[in-house]
């Protein structure tokens, strides 16, 4: 069966929105959950709001489903407002972090529960709700009960239920972190091709950066309900705007330095030629990935280091160097030949190639590379 | 699309607003008018000045102060002793294999839910002046039993009903409490009656603490059991009967003046027991329940007949009424040879007392359901400081005894425009508002394990909140409810004291009958045979609520 007979009649554009966020404030009490929060999500992205636990994503996103009431600012799908469109009239499909599969319902009533609600009736309904099992490859289940369900099979149904009644924007709450690690990586797939496929808008939490970086068409970091950084998942790897997002995402090591005169100079030993994007001078925090740097045998070149504690992990080795001015930066080795290992004590030069280093201001706010 | 924009009032003025409203205007009408009318009239003479000459004069009469001081006692000492038997039953029941424990769990169940008359109906039978026993070992072994009137046949009376509280709450915490605590106690040295002390007794305290409060208010409230086998031992709840009956149609107030100081009295008791379990509610995971060890032979045995004596013991009183149903009698003597007599006569003079229970209870339980599943919404999901309020509210009938309600809502609906006074309206209110708390603590409990994305998705999929309540929410909850509202019916059911103000000819209930038949007309035959039928009632109620719950009841 075809998924796109699913969703739409023949030669029929998909009934997406775009959604536009624009100066939002969640309060509670003198705290700003959501902190004047301006984001537009395109017709069919995936879109991921990524931030430690607290930070307001999961408000931000029972905002959008009308869960929590906005305290300012609006929310808008294309170019209706709706801040007070009541949660039921949104046409927005939810999928919840403990499944919220109806207890009481067969899967196959669990799927055609919205589709009432929408006064589908016999066949056709029927036929949706198999549409919608066939989706999920899940059709075997239908008859069940969801306590006879694994959890990754009650996300299935969850999703089959949100996906059949057409929503105009899918909103998805950390579905996969009650899973565990396989299921996990199995069910992002699912996730993604089925939005693929169908093409619908749609806004996922999470705080897992990996599933982020995945998952997503495009990625906002939000700390302390504030937007830290938007853009595509390599974006945001390799140039993130701030230490926060430098430190959030994946790991980095980060170095001081100085800024003077079209030079950055590291610990008084490495000299590059830089100049601020923004015309700065003095301290920056220099940030570079684990796996960008290289290591060399010896004192005589790059920064001088000294191995403090070496671990196989079998693709890679890593390493923990202590620098000059005690700062341990981590090293990823991959290509692992015998005379290529170092060990603890052993004396290496680290090469940091200017194209790899993300520059900061002192406190951390300003990219400058 | 649907209409975006139209429904935008609706959010702000949705039902569960109208609900709010609704059920404040409810519990103003229904509780705090009549409780202020009470207040009032104790303090307002016939003339119309205030005047606290009747508290002066409770407090100066040796006469009061002392029954104040029974009912004070008398509730203690049950609960002193109900904890001392339910405790130790529960501790060896929950952990230790002994025979049967679905059978004891039962005959508590049974003990605790029978109405509170019939045990002091059934002791005096059994040890009263002319009881089978106190015959039987003055004209066999020519021993006299010592006498069951007054303070020690109320004790024995409360102490056998009211155990099974205790009993079955701590048997239910100590059930599920994580066996890993007692085993990092052990690893660390602790064992035995140590053990006990500082980590079993501190955790279940709240529970016991919990129990010994139902206990004590039940006692402090029971009209019935005093009434019957009290004599010249005074306790509040009668002595508010007698000055009202003795009163009624002239100065009702000095009844009033007893009922505000029971109130204030429970009131006090409530707050320190508040008090004492406020900080002390301890969440455990219960990731593994503790094991069941085997005794050895002997103490096993000791232990099973010792536990099972105390349930035989509070089950005698039912099987004493249901035997002596089928017992010839004439008045208050039993007759040699059995027949239905009894039964004949209860069902040719009794008929109506028997339907209005029914109905009654039916209405009531019916109002407690809806009213209990909207309330605890209202308290679990929407939370705010006037469902706060609403919250304590309708708690408060908790600790006003029967016979006190039963006055307040005379005294205030007694003229119209609101005229209850004589109706079954009147007994139907005075149930709910009475009996709810039951209904409504499950809801709530329930309730509290009902995750809201549950219904978020509902709503998120398009079915509105109220309807979303109705087709998600209250049938998940059903469960919950049932056990509750199962306790509610069969209290309803045996409810006596605020009955006895309330009834009239035309709606007096079994209880009532059953408490005239035995007090005022001696019957005792017929009084046995209507208190089997409320028995057989219960057991039905109970084995239903079973079936439709799917096992156990949950206190």
């Amino acid at each position: 069966m075809s998924p796109s007979f699913l969703i739409r009649e023949e030669g029929e554009d998909v009934m997406s929105f775009a959604v536009h966020i624009k100066d939002v404030v969640k309060e509670y009490g003198d705290f700003l959950a959501v902190n004047h929060i301006t984001l537009s999500i395109k017709n069919g992205e995936f879109f991921t709001l990524l931030g430690p636990s607290g930070c307001g994503k999961t408000t931000l996103l029972r905002m959008i489903a009308g869960f929590n009431p906005i305290d300012g600012g609006t929310i808008s799908f294309d170019d209706r407002v709706i801040n007070d469109v009541p949660s039921y009239l949104r046409n927005i499909g939810m999928v919840f972090q403990n499944y919220a599969v109806f207890p009481h319902m067969s899967v196959a009533d669990n799927i055609a529960y919205g589709l009432k609600a929408r006064n589908f009736k016999g066949e056709e309904l029927a036929k949706k709700v198999r549409a919608g099992l066939a989706m999920m490859k899940i059709e075997n289940l239908a008859d069940r009960m969801p306590s006879q369900l694994s959890g990754g099979q009650q996300q299935r149904v969850a999703l089959a239920r949100a996906i059949v009644i057409e929503p105009d924007v899918m909103l998805m709450d950390e579905p996969l972190s009650n899973l565990d690690a396989k299921l996990r990586l199995e069910m992002r797939s699912v996730i993604r091709n089925i939005q693929q496929t169908l093409g619908i808008t749609t806004i996922y939490v999470t705080h897992d950066q990996e599933e982020a970086l995945a998952i997503s068409d495009r990625i906002a970091v939000i700390n302390s309900g504030t937007i830290m950084q938007v853009g595509n998942p390599e974006d945001i790897y390799k140039h993130p705007a701030n230490t926060f997002v430098a430190n959030f995402i994946g790991t980095s090591n980060f170095i001081h330095g100085t800024v003077k005169d079209g030079h950055l100079t590291i610990l008084d030993q490495a000299l590059y030629d830089f100049t601020p994007k923004t015309p700065y001078e003095g301290n920056v925090q220099i940030s570079v990935r684990p796996e960008q740097i290289v290591l060399l045998r010896g004192h005589e070149d790059g920064l001088p280091g000294e191995i403090v504690r070496a671990v196989f992990l079998g693709t890679r080795y890593e390493y923990e160097i202590a620098i000059a001015d005690g700062t341990h930066v981590k090293v990823n080795a991959y290509n692992i030949h015998s005379d290529d290992v170092y060990h603890s004590g052993d004396k290496v030069g680290l090469r940091l190639s200017a194209q790899h280093m993300n520059i900061y201001d002192a406190s951390g706010e300003v990219l400058l590379s | 699309m649907k209409n975006w924009h139209a429904m935008s009032l609706y959010d702000r003025f949705n039902c569960w607003t109208i609900i709010t409203v609704v059920s404040l205007c409810l519990i103003l009408l229904f509780i705090i008018y009549p409780f202020s009318v009470l207040v009032i009239h104790s303090v307002v003479t016939e003339t119309g000045e205030i005047s606290f000459a009747n508290y002066v004069t409770f407090f100066h009469s040796d006469y009061y102060l002392q029954t104040l001081f029974n009912s004070f006692i008398v509730s203690l000492s049950a609960t002193v002793l109900a904890c001392m038997i339910g405790i130790p039953m529960a501790y060896f029941t929950s952990r230790y294999h002994i025979t049967g424990k679905p059978l004891i769990d039962n005959l508590c169940i049974l003990a605790m839910m029978s109405p509170p008359f019939i045990g002091a109906y059934s002791w005096v039978v059994l040890l009263g002046r002319a009881g089978f026993i106190t015959k039987f070992m003055q004209s066999h072994f020519g021993f006299t039993m010592p006498s069951i009137y007054g303070f020690v046949g109320i004790l024995l009376v409360f102490t056998l009903k009211l155990f099974p509280y205790v009993y079955l709450y701590v048997s239910g915490a100590l059930r599920s409490m994580d066996a890993s605590l007692e085993e990092a106690a052990e690893s660390l040295g602790v064992g035995g009656w140590k053990k006990l002390r500082t980590i079993t007794f501190p955790l279940i305290m709240p529970t016991i603490l919990s129990a010994a409060l139902m206990v004590f208010m039940t006692s402090l409230a029971d009209f019935g059991t005093p009434a019957l086998i009290g004599e010249g031992f005074r306790v509040l709840p009668v002595c508010i009967y007698d000055e009202y009956m003795s009163e009624l149609g002239g100065n009702t107030a000095f009844a009033n003046v007893l009922s505000v100081v029971v109130i204030a009295f429970a009131m006090l008791v409530l707050l320190l027991q508040k008090k004492a379990i406020a900080g002390r509610n301890y969440t455990m995971s219960n990731l593994r329940p503790p094991k069941v060890k085997s005794l050895p032979t002997v103490s096993r045995m000791v232990v099973t007949a010792g536990v099972y004596l105390v349930a035989f013991l509070g089950v005698l009183p039912q099987i004493t009424v249901v035997a002596t149903s089928f017992v010839k009698t004439s008045g208050p003597v039993f007759l040699p040879g059995v027949g239905l007599d009894s039964y004949r006569e209860a069902f040719s003079k009794m008929s109506l007392a028997i339907s209005n229970s029914f109905m009654f209870s039916i209405i009531a339980i019916s109002i407690m359901i809806f009213c209990a599943m909207l309330l605890a919404y209202l308290i679990v999901r929407k939370s705010s400081r006037v469902v706060n309020l609403i919250d304590m509210l309708v708690m408060f009938p908790y600790v006003v005894p029967g016979a006190v309600l039963g006055i307040m809502l005379v005294s205030a609906f007694n003229s119209k425009p609101l005229l209850l006074t004589g109706t079954a309206g009147i007994m139907i209110l005075s149930y709910v508002i009475r009996k709810m708390p039951f209904t409504l603590r499950s809801s709530i409990g329930i309730l509290y394990q009902i995750e809201s994305s549950v219904e978020e998705a509902s709503i998120s999929l398009g079915v509105p909140p109220f309807k979303t309540f109705f087709k998600i929410t209250a049938r998940l909850m059903l469960p919950g409810v049932i056990s509750g509202a199962i306790l509610s019916w069969i209290a309803t059911m045996n409810e006596l004291s605020s009955s006895m103000i309330l009834y009239t000819g035309a709606t007096q209930t079994i209880s009532v009958a059953i408490f005239n038949e035995v007090t005022s007309k001696a019957h005792f035959g017929t009084a046995a045979a209507l208190a089997t039928v409320l028995t057989v009632a219960t057991i039905c109620s109970l084995w239903l609520c079973k079936r439709l719950s799917g096992g156990k009841i949950s206190l």
